[in-house]
């Protein structure tokens, strides 16, 4: 019942801070300087196209009414029309969405297939060469922004050793040549996560590592790679899993530079083009779009906690 | 003062912390006067050049001087990350506190503007904001100091919580002492240590969005030079020479780095258990 009431209390701060961000993405619009409709049109539009554009904006109808139907088609998913090419920006948005979440995800996929076994070696092995090592790199890549990450791989594997395709994405290509251009920006992207849940996992599994039923185990003379892989590992994956869900926005947003400088179609090139031609719903769209996958993640990490452990379930029944 | 600083120089990783915040600083302070040329000042003939005596880090792609163009640059980027950190520690900690002293409502309001704040990923809020408003530095400070006030909001709001029915605060009360006086003079020291470390761990995060946002060319306005802006003009230029990037990747590098070993080396001298593995 508690859990039931928790689920309920979360869900509407969320549905809370979803109208929120439609709100403060809807005020910012109230204070573009000059008319907006001007804007959009630019310097030589006449007087007569402006205030034709503004009415069929709906811009000069009172704020209150412009807040209530901006907010009313953000929930029927209509999210405008590109000013420029007059196309839904919802099935522009639909377009490029898979690319970006194919690079998240994929960045996501390197950062678990190296930071895990890293994190485990380091855990089972403390103090030794390679835990020193991963640790000064992993503060290192933690630390370094990824677009520097991006540009120096881009630099030193594209352009000097010549091992990867340069730019762009392979829409008709094989799976393999669509790989390879997927791998630098992926990687661009993992990189500082590698470290970060090497050193996540490594802590709590430390910590694991010393709790009573481990001991057992090993008075049992269970092999330790069974003990650390078999029965360690799955209960001190939680912290990673929280902060790997609660990272996809600082992911997201880092796509947006990997993107660009990888030159990738996505949700990062649309705002980026649309920021340079004063694009400004394509803008708006995609910072909601953006926040909403964001917010969303952090919900469904934030439920899978209680049923990932359920220590904390029942912490919470008490 | 002193003693924190021992503790952090005693630690290797703080000291090389130490030393690169240092080195950063005197890039951005001192740099700008001592440097050869002036930042902006073009010079097509000697453009792309390799770091050389007569310009130590190489010219760019109009033949600027790049070491007068990074300390510019440094210039710029601690301008940002100090006046933004500034803001946000002061707002935040104002908000946490009011926070944990207001009724139940005024304080579940607070939170949920935080919650809503923290909604928007940073970067992608600041895009919104001056891809819609313009660029400038003062909209690229006022929007990061905004995105990070509930940072400092929820420690401030806390460790409010942890010490407003201590003892000694109580014996203030007792005395007859003003609110203000007490939130000034009692309170607002004994939470600042804390809070003191987000802020020293929030600055490699506050140049890192002001370079990007400055590498979309939304942030500093061009002519000035920032380390986003030197980066993006030299990836721009990439086939033409290397130093460019190598110059502008490698400052970033060694400042966010240094920032961050020394924010962490700082939370350590400070108080250890405010570490989050990790």
């Amino acid at each position: 019942m508690r859990l039931l009431r928790r689920i309920g209390s979360r869900l509407a701060t969320t549905a809370l801070v979803l109208v929120g961000a439609v709100a403060l993405v809807f005020a910012l619009t109230l204070v573009i300087p000059g008319n907006p409709a001007q804007a959009l049109l630019g310097p030589r539009a006449t007087p007569e196209a402006v205030q034709a554009f503004s009415h069929a904006m709906g811009l000069d109808r009172p704020v209150a009414e412009r807040f209530a139907l901006f907010l009313w088609n953000v929930l029927r998913g209509d999210l405008g029309n590109d000013v420029v090419s007059g196309r839904p920006i919802v099935t522009m948005v639909a377009e490029v969405l898979p690319y970006t979440v194919s690079l998240t995800l994929s960045a996501i996929g390197l950062a678990i297939l190296f930071g895990v076994p890293l994190g485990c070696y380091a855990a089972t092995h403390p103090g030794s060469l390679i835990d020193r090592v991963a640790a000064a790199v992993s503060i290192g890549f933690i630390a370094i922004p990824n677009f520097v990450v991006a540009i120096l791989l881009l630099m030193i594997f594209s352009v000097w050793l010549d091992w990867f395709p340069v730019l762009g994405v392979s829409r008709s290509g094989t799976l393999g040549d669509q790989l390879a251009r997927l791998a630098l920006p992926a990687l661009s992207l993992a990189l500082g996560w590698i470290g970060y849940i090497a050193r996540l996992l490594r802590a709590s599994l430390l910590d694991v590592l010393g709790e009573a039923h481990i001991r057992t185990l090993r008075a049992y003379g269970v092999a330790e790679r069974v003990i650390v892989y078999k029965y360690a590992l799955k209960p001190a994956a939680i912290p990673t899993v929280a902060v790997l869900g609660l990272g996809v926005g600082r992911l997201l947003g880092g796509a947006i530079f990997a993107e660009i400088v990888f030159a990738r179609p996505g949700i990062g090139t649309l705002v980026y083009d649309a920021i340079a031609s004063r694009n400004y719903p394509v803008v708006q769209a995609c910072v909601l779009v953006v926040v909403g996958l964001f917010t969303l993640t952090n919900l469904l990490v934030d439920l899978s906690y209680a049923w990932l452990d359920p220590r904390i379930a029942k912490a919470e029944e008490r | 003062m002193r003693a924190v600083f021992g503790r952090v120089w005693r630690q290797p990783v703080g000291r090389l912390g130490l030393l690169l915040v240092v080195a950063v600083l005197l890039l951005g302070v001192i740099g700008p006067p001592l440097a050869p040329y002036d930042p902006n000042k073009l010079n097509i003939l000697a453009r792309f050049g390799a770091p050389s005596t007569a310009h130590w880090l190489g010219t760019d792609h109009l033949g600027r001087d790049l070491f007068s163009r990074t300390a510019d640059g440094g210039r710029v980027a601690l301008l940002v990350a100090l006046s933004t950190i500034a803001i946000a520690l002061a707002v935040g900690t104002l908000l946490g506190i009011a926070a944990a002293y207001a009724s139940p409502w005024g304080e579940r309001a607070i939170l949920v503007v935080f919650d809503i704040v923290s909604a928007f990923p940073t970067l992608v809020f600041a895009l919104a904001v001056v891809a819609l408003l313009g660029p400038g530095l003062d909209k690229v400070i006022l929007i990061v100091a905004i995105t990070l006030i509930p940072h400092f909001g929820r420690v401030a709001r806390a460790q409010t919580l942890s010490l407003r029915n201590s003892p000694f605060l109580e014996a203030e009360r007792v005395l007859g002492a003003q609110p203000w006086r007490i939130t000034a003079h009692h309170l607002v020291p004994n939470i600042l240590g804390p809070l003191v470390v987000l802020a020293s761990m929030d600055i490699p995060v506050v140049i890192t969005i002001e370079a990007g946002l400055s590498f979309l060319g939304v942030g500093v306005p061009p002519p000035r030079a920032s380390w986003g802006t030197l980066l993006h003009d030299g990836y721009t230029t990439l086939s033409q020479s290397p130093w460019p990037v190598i110059v502008a990747a490698g400052m970033l590098t060694l400042a966010t780095l240094g920032f961050t070993l020394f924010g962490e080396a700082l939370r350590d001298a400070i108080d250890p258990k405010l570490r989050v593995e990790p």
